[in-house]
């Protein structure tokens, strides 16, 4: 049955699209905001995210399962959040310049690794559909909705509860915003910011899987286009609050789709321009939020980019 | 509730033959302290007397070379702090070991070493209100620390103690950062709980004052040794001061001298945004004229430092004039050279100093561009540094090493030399002499009273009021972003002070 949408296209489109595009950045966000809520930076993301790409296609290409290769990605995201970890907590080392060595280095292994699985094909993750009350394929296709991204929304939820309610989480935000009040409570925030870079590097792992095992869903060497990173600006834009993390990954998924669908409707005119939307929001809404005289509120105290 | 240790009640805690040595360096010799259960013990001694040394063998922070330590009329070995916590021995740090971003509520409950895995934080809150309410006095639940007053957060670190089970409580300069009227609130609650026999107290301090009025024994450490003490109530403060100071002369501030001149520097309208962004400063009028001190008491966190980034340039102000001798001032450069506007800003170090430049660097930034043209000229520049080096007694291995490796005292010596060597027309500083030991601030006071007498407009931010009153000739108050009281200090009172400090004006 084909039914005109007329301009309805926009909107439902942009739902959809929100959606499937922000699941990635909503994994590496969510990852990155526990690491730097315990006073470090991960600015490898961006690598952990293309090689747990590459590792979770691989595998599932191997065992024909997808959710096998979900848990490689997430293994391999853990190793390389583990060893800038270990890295970091060395003396008068950089987090920031170990993170784009990080980055640079996830990227080499995953095209080293990956030149034999370009060609193969994986299978894909399962996506449940909240579209069948419909009868317009336009709904359905926009609300087939992947089960990681379901996970992933679960998860903001739970790390929300956890950093207010939980022994972990109140430790973690103690050692992001005070290293001396930690020590004086006998924590030791070395120990404990290298787990949660790992932990941190394991959802970017997965995040990885999304995109080479459901959207776009292969294996190149161009999958990733810079979500790591973006990624790691959503987390500013969203005030290291996990649940915000989600709103700001579907916002910019959300924008991401603009330029697709206004092309889908014959705007000929332009509509790359719209491609551009994502970017030029997330300036927007940083220069809008920012202020030269005031500190940043919410901004992990023990923070290298903060301080 | 589980974190109150069973048992309760001050202890005793007495060292014996106590000595520590760093090398061939002793910063504690041969000291036996004993502290009743139950009393209010003051620790007093100049900078480096050893005070630190002896509570952080106590807390188990630094091994003892030799000697013993008795808990509960017990011998102890505290191997670490951790070690300390279990015999019940705790410490209030001189720098809170709060989280800011933590509400009270949470900072309490992580505090904890059995802090539950998952919080029920109904519970919890019903448990800490419960505790609260036992406590002479409170502070609330569900403020987060970022948003409490000084006083507040000391109030709330000895809370912490309490609901900690601590039963002895080493107080290292509690008030350094409280108002006089916060000051007595939280000690006479401290010396309440010592009288109810809840804890035994050690407090370090060198305010003879707040040993008089609320600690029962003092002892007094000069280098590293013990050289007396006993009943508050048998000595007085001449005694204190001369067991402290033994025979080192102090420089007394120079007297007075001059008139006061024209008005040099003039503030109309300011207002800016704090440094939270929540609240507004607020400077209807400031004048300092030349020949006079003009200071600016308050609590910090009352837009001091604001109103010292105003002007110093470092904060932009929304909207009225700033004038130098009559003319607009925009806090350039050349501005502050043409008027010959010197500043010493507080934590110099960090505000008035590239750290990890030398000593003769840090000297020359006032002057390395007025003479000369393309290159400098770094025999000049050594010349002058070794020359201010000289005269204002900065102690240095070399002109040559960061001025980083400097201790505060040195530093804030070093940055006063810059300042005000060459002509001084207006001098801005904020907190001179924090934490600085008596020689290094006396001299520092009589360097600012000489640039006065000499003819400068001189205006000081300083938290503490006595050296506000010892200073200046007149004295403003600063009180939630506004200046809220002005009068010639000779006809102020403190209690007055403390009053519009407190912001109850």
């Amino acid at each position: 049955m084909e039914t005109d949408l007329g301009y309805w296209i926009i909107p439902l489109a942009i739902i959809g699209g929100a959606i499937r595009v922000s699941t990635p950045f909503l994994f590496v966000s969510l990852g990155e905001a526990l690491t730097e809520r315990s006073g470090r930076i991960n600015l490898g993301l961006e690598g952990t995210l293309v090689f747990g790409a590459m590792s979770g296609y691989a595998l599932a290409h191997l065992t024909g399962s997808p959710w096998l290769g979900v848990l490689a990605a997430a293994l391999s995201g853990t190793l390389f959040g583990l060893v800038h970890g270990v890295i970091c907590s060395l003396p008068k080392v950089n987090d920031i310049a170990v993170g784009i060595a990080m980055m640079i280095l996830g990227m080499g292994l995953a095209f080293y690794f990956g030149k034999p699985f370009v060609q193969p094909v994986a299978p894909d993750l399962p996506a449940i559909s909240f579209g069948w009350w419909s009868e317009i394929p336009q709904v359905r296709a926009a609300l087939e909705v992947n089960v990681l991204f379901l996970i992933g929304a679960a998860l903001a939820v739970l790390l929300w509860w956890m950093l207010r309610a939980t022994r972990v989480g109140l430790t973690l935000r103690v050692v992001g915003d005070s290293t001396d009040a930690a020590r004086a409570m006998g924590l030791q925030p070395a120990v404990i910011r290298t787990c949660a870079t790992a932990v941190g590097g394991a959802f970017a792992g997965v995040g990885g899987a999304y995109l080479s095992l459901y959207y776009p869903g292969s294996w190149n060497e161009g999958i990733s286009s810079g979500q790591g990173l973006m990624a790691v600006a959503l987390v500013i834009f969203a005030r290291w609050n996990p649940l915000a993390c989600l709103g700001a990954a579907l916002l910019f998924g959300g924008a991401g789709a603009l330029g697709p669908v206004l092309q889908s409707v014959g705007v000929s005119e332009g509509y790359y321009l719209f491609f551009a939307a994502p970017y030029v929001l997330t300036l927007g809404v940083l220069i809008a939020t920012s202020s030269p005289t005031q500190a940043m509120t919410g901004a992990p105290g023990e923070l290298s980019i903060t301080k | 509730m589980s974190t109150v240790a069973t048992k309760r009640g001050a202890i005793g805690v007495e060292t014996l033959h106590m000595t520590m040595r760093f090398g061939g360096f002793t910063a504690l010799d041969d000291c036996s302290i004993k502290i009743t259960p139950g009393s209010f013990h003051a620790l007093l001694g100049e900078n480096g007397a050893g005070k630190s040394t002896l509570v952080k063998c106590m807390m188990g922070f630094y091994h003892a070379t030799s000697g013993e330590i008795l808990v509960d009329r017990r011998e102890a070995r505290i191997t670490d702090p951790r070690a300390a916590h279990a015999l019940g021995l705790g410490m209030v740090y001189q720098h809170f070991t709060l989280v800011p971003s933590l509400t009270v509520a949470e900072n309490l409950v992580i505090s904890r070493e059995d802090a539950p895995r998952i919080i029920d934080w109904r519970a919890e809150r019903a448990d800490l209100q419960a505790f609260m309410d036992r406590m002479p006095f409170q502070v609330p639940l569900d403020q987060s620390v970022r948003a409490l007053a000084a006083g507040e957060k000391q109030k709330l670190e000895i809370l912490k103690q309490l609901y900690l089970g601590r039963r002895f409580l080493i107080l290292d300069e509690p008030t350094s950062v409280l108002t006089p009227d916060e000051a007595d609130e939280v000690l006479s609650h401290v010396r309440g709980l010592c009288q109810d026999g809840v804890i035994s107290v050690l407090m370090i301090t060198h305010k003879f004052r707040e040993v008089t009025a609320y600690a029962d024994q003092v002892s007094v450490l000069r280098r590293g040794k013990l050289v007396g003490g006993g009943r508050v109530a048998e000595l007085d403060h001449t005694d204190m001061a001369a067991l402290m100071m033994s025979d080192a002369t102090l420089a007394r501030p120079a007297p007075r001298s001059g008139m006061r001149g024209a008005p040099v520097l003039e503030l109309d309208g300011i207002t800016a945004r704090d440094r939270t962004g929540l609240k507004d400063i607020r400077i209807d009028r400031l004048c300092v004229h030349a020949g006079e001190i003009v200071g600016v008491a308050g609590i910090s966190g009352n837009g001091q430092m604001e109103l010292m980034e105003i002007l110093t340039g470092q904060r932009p102000y929304r909207s009225g004039e700033i004038r130098v001798k009559g003319a607009p001032y925009t806090a350039r450069r050349d501005d502050a050279q043409r008027h010959n506007i010197r500043f010493l800003p507080e934590e110099p170090l960090h505000n008035a100093c590239a750290p990890r430049m030398s000593v003769s660097d840090n000297i020359a930034f006032r002057s390395f561009d007025r003479h000369g043209g393309f290159w400098l000229s770094s025999r000049d520049m050594r010349a002058r540094a070794s020359d201010l080096v000289q005269q204002f007694k900065v102690k240095t291995t070399s002109i040559d090493v960061p001025i980083s490796a400097l201790s505060g005292g040195n530093v804030q010596r070093t940055v006063l030399a810059r300042e005000l060597s060459g002509e001084v027309d207006l001098l801005i500083i904020s907190n001179p002499c924090f934490g600085l030991d008596f020689s290094a601030v006396s001299e520092i006071r009589s360097r600012i009273m000489q640039a006065r007498n000499a003819g400068a407009a001189v205006l000081i931010l300083s938290e503490d009021l006595d050296e506000i009153m010892e200073l200046t000739d007149r004295v403003l108050v600063m009180s939630g972003g506004a200046l809220t009281y002005n009068a010639a200090t000779a006809e102020a009172d403190i209690a007055t002070i403390g009053y519009h400090m407190g912001g109850h004006a």
